[in-house]
């Protein structure tokens, strides 16, 4: 049974129909990376798969559950993934220790020492232990996402959803964080990331999707989909891609 | 400057200054009205410190069903703005005439008629609403991405607002709310309308029985004095909250 399943998701913002009826299915222990053009619907569809957005038809599983489902409470199955976003959004008026611990105590009930105590474990593994009393202005954006990461992770959600974690980063910050992704995914953790990094998708995902005007277009394992992409439209963005250099 | 010594010299080479200076600025008069006065400051004091607390409350719960969202919540959405329009656009003076004596000739039963509680009530009803406007700039001042983070860690709606919202709103409207403290601080001088014996109905009672003005100044000068505290904190934290948002440190 797939972690995280999208059966015919459709999302329209007013008459801007975003997804077209999108079919995903995500497996225990893998990584997917969605790639696309901006504005081909790869934030509209980890939005709905997290339920920050209802979708307009079709169907969101996860374990097997109907979580689009409107007597399900969504409050109690986001609670169950984690979401990373483009710009952080880490909360400014707490400390970084806080807004690990947050999710934690308040919405999984754990004593504040456990929860601490994970915490700092977590900062151990990204090596940002003497930052846990710091705002989080006083980080720098890579430290900053490879925090919103770990405060995902310490609800240990089912599935982690990572949109354009990267985007906003300096260049020079980009290794940092994604070399955390890359140690989550090790560890046996199921991701979906939207991504611009045609390198790191080939490098870490199973499996690489195209999504292009809010369709799938195509989707199968990394060498498959950028190595012999077999739709035109994947390699037309494939190729804009390796002129603007970012396919290594 | 300049102009406060050319105002000073204006007003006490006036033909008329020897007698405004007896019946306004009377040293004698001052004195013996400042006991009363006093002890009618002690009452808008009153109204100020449960005014304001009940305002704060109030006011933030009106923003908070003012920012409620979805169809299904639009009747209280369209209550809060209803009241916000109506109390916003009425003078003070009219609401506490309404209030003061509307409510006492209904002649409902455990209504209370006291001058006191039903002005600071009218008083409540206006301010509320300015201070609700307050708190939903504020509360929309914190950026859609930041709840989104929050409800994405399984927050609910009232987590949401209680750990990540309003403490970042709050933050944002604080010179904005002690602005409006400051401004409170003189309308609470308004409940004398209703005849309760505040600070300015003392002072009118004292110029009654001696046709002397001095106790209105005397008034008016405390009036002063217990804003002059606030005014500076208002400054201060202004000044802070500037200082935080150059460094930077807001999303």
């Amino acid at each position: 049974m797939s972690v995280l399943e999208l059966r015919g998701v459709v999302k329209a913002f007013g008459a801007n129909v975003v997804l077209r009826g999108v079919d995903l299915a995500v497996e225990e222990h893998r990584v997917v990376a969605l790639i696309g053009g901006s504005g081909s619907g790869k934030s509209t569809l980890l939005r709905c798969a997290s339920l920050l957005e209802t979708v307009d038809d079709g169907e969101v599983f996860l374990d097997g559950e109907d979580i689009t489902d409107p007597r399900v409470d969504a409050d109690r199955v986001r609670r169950r993934m984690g979401v990373v976003f483009q710009a952080y959004n880490l909360f400014p008026h707490l400390s970084v220790l806080d807004n690990v611990t947050l999710a934690p105590t308040v919405v999984h009930g754990r004593s504040r020492a456990v929860a601490r105590e994970e915490a700092h474990a977590l900062l151990a593994r990204i090596g940002l232990t003497d930052k846990a009393g710091e705002f989080p202005d006083r980080l720098s954006g890579g430290q900053q996402q490879r925090v919103a990461i770990v405060r995902a992770l310490a609800v240990h959600p089912r599935v982690l959803l990572l949109d354009e974690i990267t985007s906003a980063l300096d260049p020079e910050l980009v290794g940092e964080v994604l070399s955390v992704v890359r140690e989550v995914a090790a560890q046996g953790m199921t991701i979906v990331m939207a991504t611009h990094e045609m390198g790191f998708a080939r490098q870490v995902a199973d499996t690489v999707a195209f999504l292009d005007g809010g369709v799938l277009l195509e989707s199968g394992p990394p060498e498959q989909v950028l190595g012999q992409p077999q739709h035109p439209r994947t390699r037309q963005f494939l190729s804009r891609v390796v002129d603007a250099g970012r396919l290594s | 400057m300049v102009f406060a010594v050319v105002a000073y010299l204006a007003v006490t080479s006036a033909p008329g200054w020897p007698r405004v200076q007896t019946t306004f600025f009377s040293w004698s008069a001052a004195v013996d009205a400042f006991p009363e006065i006093l002890k009618g400051l002690w009452l808008n004091l009153q109204v100020l410190l449960i005014g304001g607390m009940l305002i704060l409350l109030f006011g933030l719960l009106v923003a908070m069903l003012r920012t409620l969202r979805g169809p299904a919540l639009a009747p209280l959405r369209i209550l809060a703005t209803a009241y916000v329009d109506l109390f916003r656009g009425m003078p003070l003076i009219i609401v506490l005439y309404l209030v003061g004596f509307g409510v006492p000739a209904l002649r409902l039963q455990g209504v209370p008629t006291s001058s006191f509680v039903l002005g600071t009530a009218a008083i409540v009803l206006v301010y509320s609403a300015y201070v609700a406007e307050v708190f939903r700039a504020g509360i929309e001042s914190v950026h859609p991405s930041q709840r989104a983070a929050a409800r994405s860690l399984g927050l609910t709606y009232r987590q949401t607002m209680r750990i990540v919202v309003l403490p970042q709103a709050l933050r944002t409207v604080t010179p904005a709310l002690l602005n409006d403290f400051v401004a409170l601080q003189k309308d609470v001088g308004l409940i004398s309308v209703l005849g309760a014996i505040d600070a300015v109905r003392a002072a009118q009672i004292i110029v009654g029985q001696t046709f002397n003005f001095t106790p209105y100044v005397v008034a008016g000068l405390l009036f002063v004095l217990l804003a002059v505290p606030s005014a500076r904190l208002a400054d201060a934290v202004t000044a802070r909250a500037r200082r935080r948002q150059q460094s930077g440190s807001l999303l």
